[in-house]
């Protein structure tokens, strides 16, 4: 198994984010999918150790994710936030700086290739590109790092309907081209209907439903 | 001990026409500033007061502990009012007292082992009270910088860290934009004394009677000390408090909002 939340419980001030969540989550393609406000970025974040639970456990591989160095985690199960956040500079050293903590040379333009993005925007100005391109440099940064697992926030929230498109065809480029687990949080169950084969509804901090796609969120 | 100027009581009153300018100013403009400088205006004349008898009294005594008392009494007020200026730090007063406390005493040993000054309290308490003051600002103004950036950085800072930084390195950018803001003021200033302002200790000097170029000289050395502090206390206050943002797991410990 890929993670397991084990009754993962998190307050957030005096709000309850997380309530007693569990789920398994197998290697291959899942989505997290559930309403504005349901916790599913927050658990998204608990799965490279961003944040940890108040109580309960997040198991990947068999391990409790507090036994890793979260550095050593992070660069291994990769996540690209919701907004792009990139630094100034071209795209090229974006990448490079991603693949810096990992100190590996990275492979500008296949990076780019994977993402769906040309090798020529390597050397433009990475914080004016289109908000669609900047997240898919967001992507070729993530994959710098040469990643086992990718955790995507809602990766498409921002852009328009032939953006999407893009940045969905380039993920599932991706799980064809490399040995690669994603797991992506989306509110809309269609998104998650391309994305994954293995789903995990949320609501209010817990898990509703979970299971192959075809049964959780039949179309 | 004789001193070179002598001002009488009734000429520091007479002073106050000015205070009169400036609230009247205010009150014209609307800029309800009065109130304030009221509170200034007493506050000065206490804390002058007080601090010229602290002062007598120790210049009497002869008793380089009594200065070493005062500067470290300095280095506490100082690393307390500078907290004020930082609320956006967790934390910051112990990095603000280490960030004053090796400000003065490197600035301070370094004049006394090269021998620019006698150890002696007619020169330890002025300087220690300039460099102190002046690694106060420093420090405030570039954890004041610091704390603004990485509020409203935070996203991109999660997202560095995301990438398998550090918390230092993920807020390395920021550390040194708060560097530059502390000791920016000082730098600029140094570059323009003599242009277009003269500063304290040379008006100082040049009104108690001293020869000109000895004023030159005194105002050079204690600028550049000025600058040296400056520069070890943004350094060592931004060094030492970045790390209050993060946990041990290098989590940010405020989520940034979506």
């Amino acid at each position: 198994m890929l993670f397991e939340l084990d009754a993962a419980t998190l307050d957030r001030g005096d709000t309850r984010v997380l309530d007693g969540l569990e789920f398994e989550l197998p290697e291959g393609a899942s989505c997290l999918v559930g309403p504005s406000g349901s916790g599913k970025s927050t658990t998204l974040r608990l799965l490279n150790r961003l944040a940890d639970p108040d109580q309960g456990r997040v198991i990947y591989r068999g391990h409790d994710v507090r036994e890793r160095d979260p550095r050593e985690l992070r660069r291994e199960v990769c996540l690209v936030p919701q907004l792009p956040a990139l630094i100034d500079g071209t795209v090229a050293a974006n990448i490079e700086f991603a693949a810096s903590f990992g100190e590996l040379e990275p492979d500008v333009p296949e990076v780019l290739r994977l993402s769906g993005l040309d090798p020529t925007f390597a050397g433009r100005e990475a914080t004016r590109l289109s908000v669609g391109e900047q997240q898919r440099v967001m992507l070729a940064r993530a994959l710098a790092l040469q990643p086992q697992v990718l955790l995507l926030d809602e990766p498409t929230s921002a852009l328009d309907e032939e953006a999407r498109d893009a940045v969905e065809a380039a993920l599932g480029d991706l799980r064809k081209r490399l040995d690669i687990s994603t797991v992506v949080v989306t509110h809309d169950p269609a998104q998650a209907r391309r994305l994954a084969d293995w789903v995990v509804r949320i609501g209010e901090g817990r898990a509703i439903a979970q299971g192959v796609v075809a049964e959780v969120l039949p179309g | 001990m004789t001193s070179a100027i002598d001002v009488s009581l009734g000429e520091v009153a007479a002073s106050l026409v000015l205070i009169a300018v400036a609230i009247a100013v205010s009150r014209w403009r609307r800029a309800e500033l009065e109130s304030d400088i009221t509170v200034a205006v007493v506050r000065s004349m206490l804390q002058l007061f007080a601090i010229g008898y602290v002062i007598q009294a120790i210049f009497d005594q002869e008793s380089l502990w009594l200065v070493a008392l005062l500067i470290v009494v300095m280095v506490v007020f100082g690393a307390y009012t500078a907290r004020a200026r930082a609320t956006a730090v967790p934390g910051a007063f112990v990095p603000l007292l280490i960030a004053l406390a090796l400000a003065a005493a490197a600035t301070i040993g370094l004049v006394l082992a090269l021998g620019i000054f006698e150890p002696e309290p007619q020169y330890l308490v002025p300087v220690g009270g300039m460099v102190i003051g002046n690694a106060m600002t420093a420090a405030a103004v570039a954890l004041n910088r610091l704390g603004d950036d990485v509020r409203e950085s935070a996203r991109q800072i999660e997202a560095t860290l995301a990438l398998g930084a550090t918390g230092s390195q993920a807020v390395d950018p920021f550390v040194r934009r708060s560097v530059r803001s502390g000791m920016i003021a000082l730098v600029d200033s140094t570059k323009t004394t003599g242009l277009i302002f003269f500063p304290g200790t040379m008006v100082g000097m040049l009104l108690a009677g001293a020869d000109p170029t000895d004023a030159v000289r005194l105002q050079l050395v204690l600028l550049w000390v000025l600058l040296g502090s400056v520069s070890i206390s943004a350094l060592t206050a931004t060094g030492l408090a970045h790390r209050n943002f993060f946990t041990d797991a290098h989590q940010l410990k405020e989520t940034p909002s979506q």
